[in-house]
């Protein structure tokens, strides 16, 4: 079997799990030094970063014109809500929680043209979500992922015996539930 | 309850394997399944067990107060015996990711088992639907229907962009997916299987086996599946894999009429042979059960047995499981006794000519 970029015989079979969908690599040693170099985030030259983005290697698509620091500050970067850092979601291919979207989008763009081919969404929505970007902010999901902060916030003050500060999360927490959960069918619950 | 519950399921049989609807020689069934989030919550990977606790209750609550709750039953996935979870993975009214996970999780049903609503999978919700035979249209206008109901009550992460948000961004959009169960014995006999799925590779659809993900397939049934769920509507990517079907359909079809054509008494003996062992082992695999009913479907299909319905031997293929053997007998039994109670049950179907199943 000839190696994916060049004409040279594939000699590293590598079965690539990182994004959630199963790809599997062959490559020569050459650039298979390349491929592993990026993936573990490790700056790898840039040359391949075309093919290795193909590949699936999310670090491998965010080599481009990226230095080993700046790769590593990435990795630490943490969403704000759930507190995953990207580097644990390059890892198990799952994220923490919705608002990653939003947070890591930059980051998240080149993977999804990969898998997708597209970035945009076509379907069926919501019929209480908003149709434009620009309304994003004021809607239901960017407010109820905050709801993730909030609940971590109270957990903290709650273990450091702040109950002023927990029962404001709570208030919070509650208005925006209120605002944007839809009303239960009194009649049927339980 | 639940116990008592999933004994009864036993006794029946899910619509999905009736052995009807169109082109149900080929099509076992078709299936979509829509993956959604609540935006209050971490992912499931994420969630803390008093998260999964939350999730799971609101979800149930709030799917029981919508118009599609009447007609569904809830099973608490979490409490049962790991037996009983593999019984609902034999059924395919679970994923094995579900029966495997840890902290609460459920699985909502309806009487028919067309419908399945699992909570706490990879995603917070995954509605599923599956009929009988090929009929993509009808399983996307139905769970289409109880994904509105659905929503009237529960709020879904939702993006303007990257639309309904999952935890795994390969389902990023419209989280879902298209899938024909197809059984494509004569495509296999003939050695052109392999160029059949390069070719599906090619335009991004994805084939796997009978148990989904991850799963060998057995038997000759293959799952084929859309693998992008962004940039296309659903009704496209429904279109996009019912599109394919036909072909696959008239590419198993002629390979049948040849094997009859060019080599019939080595197919009818083939067949013959497979029928014979199910009607006399002693002792059974459920690998080789699978590969030999697959055989002798073929052999009804083209005529060369008669005295078999379809139906059963769809029947056959889930009861003839682990799980499903162990439940129909009422005790738990090693994998050897099983393939000798499974010898046993296929030799008393087939003497009593299938009417004992029901």
């Amino acid at each position: 079997m000839k190696c994916q970029q060049c004409d040279k015989q594939a000699v590293f079979h590598i079965t690539e799990l990182e994004t959630g969908a199963v790809r599997e690599l062959h490559l020569c040693e050459d650039h298979a030094r390349v491929y592993l170099n990026q993936t573990e985030g490790g700056g790898g030259s840039a040359d391949e970063a075309e093919d290795a983005a193909a590949a699936g290697g999310a670090a491998g698509q965010l080599g481009v014109g990226q230095t080993a620091d700046e790769l590593a500050a990435l990795d630490q970067k943490a969403c704000d809500m759930c507190g995953i850092t990207f580097f644990e979601f390059r890892n198990q291919g799952r994220l923490g929680c919705p608002h990653d979207y939003v947070q890591f989008a930059k980051e998240l763009e080149p993977l999804i043209v990969n898998i997708h081919g597209a970035t945009e969404h076509t379907g069926r929505r919501p019929s209480r979500s908003p149709t434009t970007v620009e309304t994003a902010a004021a809607s239901g999901t960017a407010e109820l992922t905050g709801v993730i902060g909030l609940r971590r916030e109270m957990k903290d003050a709650i273990a450091c015996e702040d109950y002023e500060k927990a029962k404001e999360n709570r208030d919070a927490i509650r208005a925006i539930e209120d605002r944007w959960i839809p009303p239960a069918r009194p009649d049927s619950q339980e | 309850m639940q116990i008592m519950k999933l004994d009864t399921l036993a006794q029946s049989i899910g619509e999905w394997l009736r052995g009807t609807g169109p082109e149900s020689d080929i099509v076992m069934s078709s299936r979509v399944r829509l993956a959604r989030n609540l935006p209050q919550y971490p992912f499931v990977s994420r969630a803390s067990e008093q998260d999964r606790a939350d999730i799971e209750r609101f979800l149930r609550e709030r799917i029981a107060m919508s118009s599609a709750g009447p007609g569904l039953e809830s099973i608490d996935v979490g409490g049962l015996e790991e037996i009983d979870r593999q019984f609902l993975v034999e059924r395919q009214l679970i994923s094995r990711e579900h029966a495997d996970a840890q902290g609460a999780r459920s699985v909502a049903i309806d009487k028919l088992e067309q419908v399945s609503l699992m909570i706490n999978e990879e995603d917070h919700l995954r509605i599923q639907c599956i009929h009988s035979g090929l009929d993509l249209r009808g399983v996307w206008e139905q769970i289409k229907v109880v994904d509105e109901q659905i929503e009237q009550f529960v709020p879904y992460a939702f993006h303007p962009r990257f639309g309904y948000l999952t935890a795994c961004p390969t389902n990023v959009g419209t989280g879902i997916r298209v899938s024909v169960m197809l059984h494509l014995p004569a495509l296999v006999i003939t050695r052109q299987i392999d160029k059949v799925f390069r070719s599906l590779h090619k335009i991004s659809l994805a084939v796997r086996g009978l148990y989904g993900e991850g799963s060998q397939a057995m038997g000759d049934f293959y799952q084929i599946s859309n693998q992008t769920t962004l940039g296309k509507s659903e009704e496209e990517l429904v279109e996009q894999v019912g599109d394919v079907v036909p072909v696959l359909i008239d590419y198993e079809r002629r390979a049948r009429e040849f094997l009859v054509r060019e080599t019939e008494q080595n197919v009818h003996d083939q067949v013959s042979r497979a029928y014979g062992i199910l009607r006399t082992a002693q002792t059974i695999s459920a690998e080789e059960t699978m590969q030999l009913l697959s055989r002798v479907r073929m052999g009804v299909l083209l005529g060369l047995i008669g005295d078999v319905k379809i139906a059963d031997i769809n029947s056959l293929l889930v009861r003839t499981q682990p799980a499903h053997l162990q439940k129909l007998r009422g005790i738990e039994l090693d994998t050897k006794d099983r393939n000798i109670e499974r010898a046993r049950y296929l030799r008393q179907h087939f003497e009593a000519g299938g009417q004992n199943v029901n």
